[in-house]
């Protein structure tokens, strides 16, 4: 029985009942047993889709129509419930905050076990031994608030472990994880394969991510269909994931760019396996062959924080002595780790919440004295999750609200929505109800809400979170123009792309305190604010190290000026 | 952040030690007695009682001060809404009729209706203290577990459970959105009428409703995927197992309970304490 498969879908095709055409077309995977494997794809590729397949959320949860066979273990599992299915593969969902259901990370891992009835003594010892497994055995009694994401993803993980399952199935683990985080998440998950002999399956968009540790076959699915089914190396040479909208590792693009011609032998599928002799040489000459543009003159300062702190208590210091300036038009990013307190900034600079001490000025004026809704009118702030935001049922009405809450002429507030509208892209659909919009658009929506208001400066929190390239694409492109219509814009992110593709600048924010004031490309080379801040140095440094530049920062800023240049035209 | 309705904290007292199976038995016991009964002696016993709970488990005003604000427009509206529907009885139990001063056309103060609501008004704030004590000091794993254990169905119970626990999440929520609303211009102050307030506060609840159902979706999908819900029986990790404090807090409660019951039958002849013959 060497090498059986696991699982094996022949001509599987599945159709939700509330969709007019299937989500997975004609589906023919065989995974053997011990085997980890890569599922990539944009939202909307059926990826997410085949993973409730075999976790059995369809059709337990999600009704449809199934056709041709899936097996797992040799059993068709539409003859198996979710309660079976349950005891063979183990999810790992990607918002650890939600499925997080005892008080407690032991309570926690044990719900599996409560659920079968197994008697306390037992349950205690396995449920210690499932935590030991992931290194969360000394936090037995820390509640969900007390942990950090990475800690509540490995309980999660323990709570899956603790069943004895052969297959794991991880459904974006890198989703809401910070990029250090993200980087020992992907550790685990290998430890745990090579120690163990279970199946791995991790459904993720954050190929370079993955990458951080091997992988047997990367899968690349796009319109419910499976377009290729490689290994690392060959998925570099080939030209599917720029067809699909999947982003490359950074240091593939910028062999790229170098000119190297990546093939399979050329092994770019990590990072470490780069044959760098081969394409030493035209990275050294493209890096010196790029101008740099004119360093930009400096922007007379519109937003100017001072000495800034702030507790909840009065007693212990949520954010600590903090100053920046935002200069007119320009786009920064605050950045650092879950909890650091970034958040926090955008709730003092909005009127949230107020400062204990300090100053925020605005055009040079002190706004401490203003109320929240007349802030909004200089400041608006995007949240992260657009259903927090909408609460009218059409498009017009929603992007109005604010107006109309204020009192504006009727007019004038038509004139107005129109052209925020069109700003945003949104005319065509001035008269749909929002609910048949996708993400990206709600976000869209949510933005031209504020935008209505005629702010100078926007604070977007995580403006791109849990979406793809493309649509992350799609809705950076709209920052970017509608920064390049004056707004300046503030973006308050953990992701590393986001800031080194689109900020000028990156304050970086650590236990409260910045830490660094500085350009993307300076601190994502900056081993000791990397380490502060749980960032992940880019891939970038590694590769000009490795080609041996001496200037690595320079030639990540070299990247990000090049790589510019090529997107406007 | 300040203002939250519950939550468990958990600090060492006796009262946080015992396991929530006993506290729901001996809650629901005290409870039955003191709705049982209409002795205003014994209902301040029990409300002293109480109060001593309440202060043995460390809790302070501050945790609990929006509810007891809550719970005191409850008790006055009722004493209100009492007298208003039947201001004679007192007369009609007591069987004496002492007028202390009339308001307006039926509405005559007596004594025995003063003594009757006033009663009736211990009644409910001697329950109070030990339904605030109860709820926190007792993790919501380990109420579902007791829950579970007088015999409701654990998928019930759980639901209360769940209930408990993301309250504080949909607070913050929530909290959020409120003051994202209004930035947008909302006014939830007391300047605006009353009538645009119950409009405005349609524009917080809607996102606060969809974006529960989003948390709803994802929890009973994780719950799902880890077998919730297969057999009729479930075990609790949380279930505390019963130590000689449980039994002692037990005979107390049943003490008081029967204690109460022997007073109305034996002494009082009845639910009602008369001092007017």
């Amino acid at each position: 029985m060497e090498n059986e498969n696991i699982i094996e879908f022949r001509d599987f095709s599945f159709q939700y009942f509330t969709q007019a055409k299937p989500t997975l077309h004609n589906i023919d995977l065989s995974i053997r047993k011990g085997e980890k494997i890569l599922i990539v794809g944009p939202s909307g590729s059926g990826k997410s889709t085949l993973g409730h397949c075999l976790n059995g959320l369809i059709p337990f949860s999600y009704n449809g129509e199934i056709t041709g066979s899936l097996k797992i273990r040799d059993k068709e599992t539409r003859d198996l419930d979710i309660f079976q299915l349950s005891k063979i593969l183990g999810t790992v969902l990607q918002d650890p905050d939600g499925q997080f259901v005892g008080l407690t990370v032991f309570e926690d891992i044990a719900f599996a076990l409560e659920n079968d009835n197994i008697s306390l003594p037992e349950m205690k010892q396995r449920v210690r031994k499932a935590a030991e497994m992931v290194d969360m055995d000394s936090f037995h009694s820390s509640s969900p608030y007390e942990l950090s994401g990475g800690q509540k993803q490995r309980t999660s993980l323990a709570g899956v472990l603790v069943d004895e399952v052969d297959i794991l199935l991880f459904d974006e683990p890198l989703a809401n994880l910070d990029p250090a985080t993200g980087k020992r998440a992907i550790e685990i998950i290998d430890d745990i394969h090579r120690d163990t002999d279970k199946t791995i399956i991790i459904i993720e968009h954050r190929l370079e991510d993955v990458l951080h540790r091997d992988i047997d076959r990367v899968i690349v699915m796009n319109d419910g269909r499976i377009l290729a089914d490689l290994d690392a190396d060959s998925l570099m040479a080939s030209s599917v994931l720029k067809e699909n909208g999947i982003r490359e590792p950074l240091y593939v693009t910028a062999l790229k760019y170098a000119g190297v011609d990546v093939s399979k032998d050329l092994q770019a599928g990590h990072i470490d396996s780069l044959v760098m002799e081969d394409v030493k040489k035209a990275v050294f000459d493209w890096n010196n062959s790029v101008v740099s543009p004119q360093p930009q003159e400096e922007k007379e300062t519109l937003l100017h924080l001072k000495n800034i702190c702030f507790s909840y208590d009065g007693e212990k210091d949520i954010i600590r002595d903090v100053s920046f300036k935002l200069g007119y038009g320009e786009l920064m990013a605050i950045v650092g780790r879950n909890g650091a307190g970034k958040s926090t900034l955008s709730r003092l600079i909005s009127g949230f919440e107020k400062e204990s001490s300090g100053i925020i000025s605005y055009r040079g004026e002190d706004i401490s004295g203003l109320t929240i809704k007349e802030r909004a009118e200089k400041i608006g702030v995007v949240m992260q999750n657009p259903n927090q935001m909408i609460s009218k049922p059409m498009i017009f009405d929603e992007v109005a609200l604010g107006l109309r809450l204020r009192n504006v002429d009727e007019e004038e507030i038509k004139q107005r929505v129109e052209k925020v509208l069109k700003v945003c892209g949104l005319a065509p659909f001035r008269k749909w109800p929002i609910a048949a919009l996708s993400f990206g658009q709600k976000k869209r929506v949510t933005i031209a809400s504020i935008l209505a208001l005629n702010p100078e400066v926007i604070i977007l929190d995580e403006p791109t979170a849990g979406q793809d390239f493309k649509h992350y694409t799609q809705i950076m492109e709209f920052v970017d123009e509608i920064n390049k219509l004056g707004v300046a814009i503030i973006l308050i992110t953990h992701d590393m792309h986001l800031m080194l593709e689109y900020a000028e600048r990156a304050v970086v924010i650590s236990g409260g305190q910045k830490i660094a004031d500085a350009r993307p490309s300076d601190v994502l080379t900056n081993h000791s604010i990397i380490e502060q801040a749980n960032l992940k140095e880019t891939s970038l440094y590694q590769l000009s190290l490795s080609a041996g530049i001496e200037d690595g920062t320079a030639f990540v800023q070299n990247f990000i000026d090049y790589e510019k240049k090529v997107r406007v035209h | 952040m300040n203002s939250k309705l519950f939550s468990y904290n958990y600090i060492d007292t006796p009262v946080h030690r015992l396991s929530g199976l006993t506290k729901l038995i001996a809650f629901l016991f005290l409870t039955f007695a003191v709705m049982f009964s209409y002795d205003i002696r014994v209902i301040l016993l029990v409300m002293v009682f109480s109060l001593f709970v309440l202060r043995l488990s460390k809790i302070k005003y501050r945790q609990i001060r929006l509810m007891v604000i809550y719970v005191a427009v409850f008790i006055i509206t009722n004493a209100i809404i009492t007298f208003f529907f039947s201001p004679e009885e007192g007369v009609k139990i007591y069987g004496t009729r002492h007028v202390l001063f009339k308001i307006a056309g039926p509405y005559v103060v007596t004594q025995e209706q003063l003594f009757y609501q006033l009663t009736k008004l211990f009644k409910y704030s001697s329950v109070i203290p030990l339904g605030i004590t109860f709820l926190l000091t007792t993790n919501p794993s380990e109420f579902a577990s007791a829950l579970n254990g007088v015999g409701v169905h654990y998928k019930a119970a759980y639901a209360v459970s769940l209930t408990l626990r993301y309250f504080p999440d949909i607070q913050r929520e929530y909290r959020n959105i409120s003051l994202s609303q209004q930035a947008r211009g909302l006014d939830m102050s007391k300047k605006a009428g009353f009538a645009t307030r119950v409009k405005n506060a349609l524009l917080i609840i809607i996102p606060l409703v969809f974006s529960t159902l989003d948390r709803i979706e994802l929890i009973s999908n994780a719950m799902d995927l880890r077998g919730f819900g297969k057999h009729n029986r479930r075990s609790w990790f949380s279930k505390k197992p019963f130590t000689t404090s449980d039994f002692i807090a037990l005979f107390i409660s049943v003490l008081i309970f029967t204690g109460t019951i022997l007073v109305s039958v034996f002494i009082n002849h009845g639910r009602f304490y008369n001092p007017f013959i």
